[in-house]
């Protein structure tokens, strides 16, 4: 190439070229558009709803729902506002949801080890249940376990464990603790005693690391968990008393119970998801190189300490960040109650409060809003653990 | 650019359908079917018959509709609805009319957009419970569970009966009026309630309908009837004057079967009902004949009664408040002049 010396020393393009400039003009443009698409389609739904004398705005949440729902955390009779009826059908979710969590994650937890497990029959059982379980629409297991949670004796012929648990097509009715005056004294000797323990668990960690000594934990905490706590119980007079269940008229009355919807829905929620989870932790554990619980054997730790302490820690950074997407899909999820009539949020608020308030689009933005945040709660909390346990490099 | 453009064609599209709306009359013409939301299936009102063709009261109003705008009352395509859907197809246009036992109330028809076009079935709200449990009033129903269907006028008027009474009780609610049977019938309830006309037509759905009674009490008025959208007067006048239509026949004796006769009849009355005087269908936008086509292929109000659920049906239902004016009942329809 020759070079041409007529051609002017390179100076700055003018500004229309300038891919720096450009790009900023254009991402301008594209937020600009969608912006204004969504003040279009915002407007467009205000106008069309105004023409068709459609009422709009929230001033529906004051006024009287007038009627019943099933079961409520909160005090809740057909008095209430709608707006309580969307706090009933948000509580209601938050249970079922916060409840399959825990109970499929330990059900994920024991099929994911067990699926590795050397005994035959146990890896077997693990593998038929992920199998099976994993492969049913979650909406015909609902109604499946719905179908034999009715299918119950009634309450007249409830099975019954004495004259304290009783479980029929109404619920599983148990006796509920009614904490009478001094209980609050008995509460804080527990808070102290377990403010003990966990010092002693540190204290004992640190005699660990320095001496080598095992001091042990497990039994001198329980013992104090146990003792303090009820012998100031007893000494305060044993405040506290039961509220039995007992069958009165059509229903049982009293005591604490679960309806036959919640638990169909707790049982599918925790099965289905738990093998998810179950896969998670297998993926998670195998992960880990297997040299590393051959070098934990060979220090001499059994094969339940290799678990916990060397294999877990590491097959933990592999699972949570799946785990949180199985977290997100049983909140999810759990809207399908609507199909057997457990009143969560989607039955309750987005069900009856819609139809008879007639006000769509308010509603489905609510409810809309309430899953996402419930997500973006459990996403934030899960990222925060992922970070915790992520690998510290020393 | 191409952005900008794909932005004003769909704003351009939206604009469209929004304008398109106001004429039902045009739009129902134009396809050559009435789009009629029914219920997923309820007996006499309702529901698909063995081969598949849907019967009832209420698919007899969406009948009549079709008969007097397209001359032909199987032109009618059916859209099962819940209770919860109802209202939303309705006012997003998904629907023409919605004849599915809906409960004419005053929030319905101030606050939804909503016109309803009249009563074709005078109903109460009442309790079904299984004859075991020995029940013979409503008010023997402290703590009782009952099943309902979710989203209906019938869960208020529930709540309203047992604070009313001083009365506990536990609402199950399902979506469909088939989950809410299924329910009664595993026992997850005492009692179902909805109304009456409905309750004689789940009962028989019932393995065993005699294990089950309704009990006397009626603790509402429900008057049903279809639903128009607001803001088209032309359709809601069609809509209300055919079912008026029905009535009118029933009252000037016109049959499906003797109507052809009944067109030499010398009664100014029966003359106008058939289009043979008068200016009654080009003022509503339609052809002269649309009762005659109404009353021919669909009968009048008494024999779509008696066919759907009255005796000659498995419901066995009285005429009862249903009944015309001149014969004890409320059915009234004002003058055709």
């Amino acid at each position: 190439m020759v070079e041409n010396s007529n051609t002017p020393p390179s100076t700055k393009p003018p500004w229309h070229r300038d891919p720096i400039i450009r790009g900023y003009i254009y991402q301008t443009l594209l937020i600009a558009a969608v912006i204004a698409f969504g003040y279009f389609i915002f407007n467009n739904t205000l106008y069309n709803m105004e023409k068709r004398n459609i009422k709009t705005g929230f001033e529906f949440l004051s006024s009287e729902a007038g009627f019943g729902i099933l079961f409520s955390l909160i005090e809740y009779d057909e008095s209430f506002s709608y707006g309580r009826t969307f706090v009933v059908g948000l509580l209601n979710t938050i249970l079922v949801s916060g409840l399959g969590i825990v109970f499929a994650t330990l059900l994920g937890f024991i099929m994911g080890i067990a699926r590795l497990s050397p005994n035959w029959i146990v890896a077997q059982v693990a593998k038929y249940y992920v199998e099976i379980f994993r492969n049913i629409p979650l909406l015909i297991q609902i109604l499946f376990w719905y179908s034999i949670v009715v299918k119950l004796p009634s309450a007249r012929k409830s099975l019954a464990v004495g004259d304290w648990l009783f479980l029929n097509n109404r619920g599983f009715y148990i006796p509920a603790p009614v904490f009478e005056e001094g209980f609050g004294i008995v509460l804080g000797a527990l808070l102290v005693s377990i403010i003990a323990v966990y010092l002693l668990t540190k204290w004992a960690k640190r005699q660990q690391e320095a001496t080598g000594e095992q001091f042990p934990t497990f039994y001198v905490s329980l013992g104090i968990l146990i003792f303090v706590p009820g012998l100031v119980f007893f000494i305060a007079g044993s405040p506290l008393s039961w509220s039995m269940p007992a069958l009165k008229g059509f229903n049982f009355r009293g005591g604490a119970s679960m309806i036959p919807e919640l638990m169909a829905l707790l049982i599918a929620l925790t099965v289905y998801t738990g093998t998810f989870i179950a896969e998670t932790v297998r993926a998670g554990i195998q992960a880990v190189d297997h040299g590393q619980s051959e070098a934990a054997h060979a220090l001499g730790l059994r094969q339940g300490l290799t678990i916990r302490l060397i294999i877990m820690p590491q097959a933990l950074r592999v699972i949570i960040p799946p785990l949180t997407s199985q977290y997100l899909n049983l909140t999810k999820n759990s809207s399908l109650a609507t199909a057997i009539g457990y009143p969560d949020l989607v039955a309750v608020f987005a069900g009856t409060t819609l139809n008879q308030t007639g006000q769509a689009v308010e509603i489905i933005g609510m409810t809309m809003a309430v899953y996402l945040s419930l997500s973006l709660t459990i996403s934030v909390f899960m990222n925060w653990y992922n970070k915790k346990i992520a690998l510290v490099e020393r | 650019m191409k952005f900008v453009k794909m932005l004003l064609a769909t704003a351009f599209t939206v604009s469209i359908s929004v304008s398109a709306f106001a004429g039902t009359l045009d739009d129902v013409k134009g396809n050559g079917s009435v789009k009629c939301g029914v219920s997923t299936g309820l007996p006499g009102f309702s529901a698909p018959d063995a081969s598949g063709m849907w019967k009832g009261l209420d698919v007899d109003v969406c009948r009549a509709v079709a008969a007097a705008v397209l001359g032909d009352a199987s032109k009618v395509k059916y859209v099962p609805l819940t209770a919860k859907e109802r209202f939303t197809a309705l006012q997003s246009g998904e629907i023409d009319m919605l004849s599915r036992n809906t409960t004419w109330t005053v929030t319905r028809d101030s606050s939804l957009g909503l016109n309803f076009a009249g009563v074709n079935y005078y109903d109460g709200q009442g309790f079904l419970v299984k004859k075991e449990l020995g029940v013979k009033s409503a008010l023997e129903l402290d703590g009782a569970s009952v099943c309902i269907q979710a989203g209906t006028t019938t869960e208020l008027n529930l709540a309203d009966y047992f604070r009313a009474n001083k009365m506990q009780y536990k609402a199950i609610t399902y979506d469909t009026s088939d989950q809410t049977v299924k329910g009664f019938e595993a026992g997850r309830c005492d009692v179902l309630t909805s109304d009456q006309s409905q309750l004689y037509a789940l009962r028989i759905q019932l393995k065993d309908p005699g294990s089950a009674m309704v009990l006397p009490e009626v603790i509402s008025k429900e008057p049903l009837g279809p639903v128009v959208r607001q803001g088209d007067d032309v359709w809601f006048n069609i809509v209300k004057w055919s079912m008026f239509a029905l009535v009118i026949a029933e009252e000037k004796g016109v049959t499906s079967q003797n109507i052809d006769n009944m067109k030499k009849s010398t009664d100014p009355g029966i003359q106008r009902l058939l289009g043979t005087s008068g200016k009654v269908g080009a003022n509503l936008q339609l052809g002269a004949d649309w009762a005659y086509q109404i009353v021919k292929q669909v009968g009048n109000y008494g024999e779509a009664f008696e066919r759907n659920v009255g005796m000659s049906s498995p419901l066995k239902i009285a005429r009862g408040l249903n009944q015309l004016w001149t014969k004890g009942g409320i059915q009234y329809a004002p003058p055709m002049r």
